[in-house]
């Protein structure tokens, strides 16, 4: 496959994954607070196709919920009552972007069975919906952190890229002094600093920018390696002798050349920094009960019990892997589009 | 003929005695007091592996403050009267009996005669005196001096010959016999001079040799290794044997490993590194509970313990500390009505079946149904009833908005936090729960989970909090014990603590009811006195109580004699009876 068709193919996919976790509430048949008290850590729901007398499905069906006590999964199946997978089902009011309101789930079954395609949680929460949802939080907190990262990056190392000098060393050993900084710890002082009545949200934002802001040093050193042989061509040094002021040429000739490489960290960074982001809530440190980060799904693993008897909590990690996987595909398509496009 | 028969007769009797000296397991000390121990007999030999949660601080009984340095000085000491942790009651340790004074301020003990230390130093009444003596010193600062102060001045302790002690208080005080479970008699003979220099304080600690320790307990000092275990061999002059006359303790070693983590710990059991496992959760039984058969341990649901998990609100007096915001929701939490609707809309069976699987009971007060002797039976167990929870909130004068938020009488929205210890999941648990819970009614709950020292800094010192979830689990199951949570001027009366003069009516009848319990010597008065204090608990709701869990304990199969109970040290407060087969 060449690299445009990667990056295509990966774009796409990605467009795709993107319009699915926005519009999770559509996609998801549970809210991802919603508790079932009578189902906690119960396994993926089979989707039948055959009744118990043999014949054919088109529409797959579930069985009625079974008490998560009971040990044997193949007994008794056949004398519960069948419910089928019912499509464009009324359920729970979502907001779509925090704007539109709806009600219409794209699949569920009747109540008192349950669909819980990725199982359910100690408190019987449905993992799909929560992984869905989940990927609002975290990618939207690894987009915006990289997006940050990125401008200050642009700014730092196109100063100091294009000035040289004392300004040059300030920011750049500035930088050094950041990426030396432990920044789990860090991390950990700011929260307990924080007073109790931080809303969600807050704390949310809050944990975007202190990712965004340590992480400026690395993009900026590679923009002020391009600056500073963008700004030695011919044409900059042409219109600088036209009388061009420095903000022009850095705004119409000189960053222009930087894309190619912004584009490529961005899309090297977004996964970096969802991976940061799960990491740091699975440590205890992101959004709050029962706010469904990606991290927080993952966060129950830390226990033995759950480790060793619920395999299906392993699922969002196993779930993360393609994503990234097609992350860094584009950004591999980008770099070697980039080369190969003469200067 | 006569020599003859006189030359059988002692070979005969040499015989006998030669048999006798055999069979027992250990040769027996002349003119001795033993305790005999009630229990079948079991086999000498071989060792027990323990793990411990974390390395002990010290070995100094008097300054020792966490568990694992008192799990490990409880196999090396022994104390005057001890609580038997199977019956509850007390029992003769190393006093084999005593007298009380008709005005029940005088107790006399009459200490065993030749019982002797673990480095075989005869024991007598001077070291009673002398233990007493560094336990009540201000300056040693010992955490067991304020057991020993009754009606505000320390006991008094007089010698009345080499083997009789009398201890003399204040005022009568009801518990007074169960003050002396778990104070170590400590050997005058080694930490005389220690005492005297001054140096006291780093006495005992686990890196000393090991024949500068000497005690009365089941074990004696062997080794330590730093990080990793801490080694106890028999103690060969132990004063207790079993029915058959064999000296105790049957093992004659003990191991404590150092495993951090309750998961870690769980791991060992099942791979048959430690013998005996307890202080675990729910879930983890559930995952031993399934290789039982085939891996050789069994496993144990005690019932309810002693430990009661609770939420409570903070209903202090606006201080310098707490900002204002927290004064303001502070109308609400002082609402009776406000408490009591919490209470009927929290999910305890929820709690229960999700947080401890099931393996834990509902409570509505702060006495457990593992407590038999202090229970009251009559104390209302309402269901949870989201509607009744409506009534009251509209009864005190809050309203819902049109999507379902709850409004307080002045407008605004009802919202605030619940700490909890990050380090304890369950609480963590049973605070979602209730969030989820209290959502229905229209509240905003947060939960935040702090670090526990500094939760406890804001709970007891800043007041900076407002709402709470916490357990509370005494080592006894006296009330006694627990006066500083129910006393208003007590350190750990958690809601609003160290008053100084009671804030509300209902504590000062409390403060009145603990005061005269203490001093009643009738067990039926005293229970009829601490009923009226559940009474108030539950109809004031200064704390919601929640659950109760079960005690859960582990033990390999070849330990004999495993009989776990539900006051700490729950399986080896018997160490000295164990066996392995």
């Amino acid at each position: 496959m060449t690299h445009q068709q990667t990056l295509v193919s990966s774009v796409a996919v990605l467009t795709a994954f993107s319009c699915v976790i926005i519009f999770a509430g559509f996609f998801a048949p549970y809210d991802f607070a919603a508790q079932d008290r009578d189902t906690p850590f119960a396994p993926p729901t089979t989707l039948h196709f055959v009744d118990a007398s043999g014949s054919f499905h088109i529409c797959p069906f579930v069985y009625g919920s079974r008490d998560s006590a009971s040990t044997s999964p193949n007994a008794e199946a056949a004398s519960e009552q069948s419910y089928p997978l019912q499509w464009f089902v009324p359920g729970t009011p979502y907001k779509i972007a925090g704007v539109f309101t709806s009600h219409v789930h794209l699949f569920g079954v009747e109540k008192p069975a349950r669909i819980f395609l990725m199982g359910s949680d100690a408190y019987g929460r449905d993992q799909f919906s929560r992984f869905l949802y989940g990927g609002q939080i975290s990618l939207l907190a690894g987009l915006i952190a990289a997006i940050l990262s990125v401008s200050i990056g642009i700014l730092a190392g196109g100063i100091a890229g294009y000035y040289g000098g004392w300004l040059d060393g300030i920011l750049m050993r500035g930088g050094e002094l950041f990426l030396a900084l432990p920044w789990l710890y860090l991390l950990f002082a700011v929260r307990a600093a924080l007073p109790l009545h931080i809303s969600q949200w807050q704390v949310f934002l809050l944990l975007i920018s202190v990712m965004g802001l340590i992480g400026w040093a690395r993009p900026a050193r590679l923009i002020r390696g391009v600056v500073l042989s963008a700004k030695e061509r011919n044409f900059v040094l042409a219109a600088r002798g036209f009388g061009a002021s420095d903000a022009y040429l850095l705004r119409r000739h000189v960053l222009p050349q930087t894309y190619a490489v912004l584009l490529t960290q961005i899309t090297l960074l977004v996964p970096q920094y969802v991976l940061a982001e799960v990491t740091l809530t699975f440590l205890g440190l992101g959004v709050g009960e029962p706010m469904p980060s990606w991290g927080a799904l993952l966060s129950s693993l830390q226990q033995y019990s759950v480790l060793s008897s619920y395999w299906w909590m392993f699922l969002p990690a196993l779930l993360l892997i393609p994503l990234f996987v097609v992350f860094y595909a584009a950004a591999d398509a980008l770099q070697e589009l980039h080369k190969s496009v003469p200067l | 003929m006569g020599k003859i028969h006189l030359s059988r007769a002692c070979l005969v009797a040499m015989a006998i005695f030669c048999a006798c000296s055999a069979a027992r397991a250990y040769p027996q000390q002349p003119s001795e007091d033993r305790m005999i121990a009630g229990t079948a007999s079991g086999h000498a030999g071989g060792r027990l592996v323990v793990a411990l949660r974390s390395e002990p601080k010290t070995l100094n009984p008097a300054l020792a403050l966490d568990e694992p340095s008192r799990d490990v000085i409880r196999c090396l000491t022994a104390d005057l009267i001890h609580i038997n942790r199977g019956s509850l009651e007390t029992e003769p340790s190393l006093a084999k009996s005593w007298n009380v004074s008709r005005d029940g301020r005088q107790y006399t003990l009459q200490l065993r005669h030749g019982v002797r230390f673990s480095d075989g130093q005869p024991f007598n009444a001077d070291d009673v005196l002398f233990s007493f003596q560094l336990y009540l010193d201000e300056k040693v600062d010992s955490s067991q001096r304020d057991l020993l102060v009754v009606g505000g001045k320390p006991i008094t302790v007089v010698k009345v010959d080499d083997y009789t002690v009398r201890f003399e208080l204040a005022q009568a005080y009801a518990a007074a016999e169960r003050l002396f479970d778990s104070i170590a008699i400590l050997p005058r003979h080694l930490l005389q001079n220690t005492y005297q220099n001054g140096s006291f304080p780093q006495a005992w600690s686990l890196s000393m040799p090991a024949d500068q320790f000497a005690g009365l307990g089941p074990f004696r000092l062997k080794e330590y290794v730093a990080g990793q275990r801490v080694v106890l061999e028999r103690n060969p002059y132990y004063w207790k044997a079993d029915r058959a006359g064999n000296q105790l303790p049957y093992l004659n070693e003990v191991t404590f490993l150092f495993v951090p983590s309750e998961d870690a710990q769980v791991i060992r059991f099942q791979s048959g590194d430690t013998d005996v496992l307890s202080r675990f959760s729910a879930e983890n039984f559930a995952v031993l509970q399934k290789q039982q058969s085939e891996k050789g341990y069994h496993l144990d649901d005690l019932g309810a313990g002693l430990e009661y998990n609770f939420l409570f609100f903070n209903l202090n007096d606006p201080g310098p500390n707490v900002p204002p915001e927290i004064t303001k929701k502070q109308a609400w939490f002082q609402d009776l009505h406000f408490r009591q609707a919490v209470s009927a809309a929290i999910d305890r069976e929820g709690i229960v079946r999700l947080v401890y699987s099931g393996r834990a009971t509902p409570i509505w007060d702060q006495v457990t149904p593992g407590n038999k002797l202090w229970l009251d039976a009559n104390i209302a167990h309402p269901p949870r009833s989201q509607d009744r929870a409506r009534d009251l909130l509209k009864s005190a004068g809050f309203s819902w908005k049109s999507d379902g938020a709850l409004l307080d009488p002045h407008g605004d929205h009802v919202e605030f936090s619940i700490l909890t210890s990050s380090s304890n999941a369950q609480r963590t648990k049973i605070a979602t729960i209730v969030q989820d819970d209290l959502s229905q009614l229209g509240m905003t709950v947060q939960v935040v989970p702090l670090e526990f020292r500094a939760m406890v800094d804001r709970l007891l010192n800043t007041h900076n909090y407002e709402a709470a979830v916490m357990g509370l689990v005494s080592g006894d199951a006296d009330p006694t014990s627990e006066m500083n949570v129910w006393l208003s001027s007590g350190e750990t009366h958690l809601w609003h603590p160290r008053q100084e003069k009671p804030a509300t009516p209902w504590e000062s009848e409390m403060d009145r009811l603990m005061q005269r319990q203490l001093v009643t010597l009738d067990y039926s008065k005293r229970k009829h006195l601490y009923d009226r204090v559940q009474e108030i608990v539950a109809e004031e709701l200064p704390v919601i109580c929640l659950v109760s869990p079960d005690i859960l304990v582990g033990g390999a199969n070849r330990v004999g004699n495993f009989r776990p109970a539900i006051l700490v040290p729950y399986a080896l407060w018997n160490i000295e009876e164990l066996y392995v087969q």
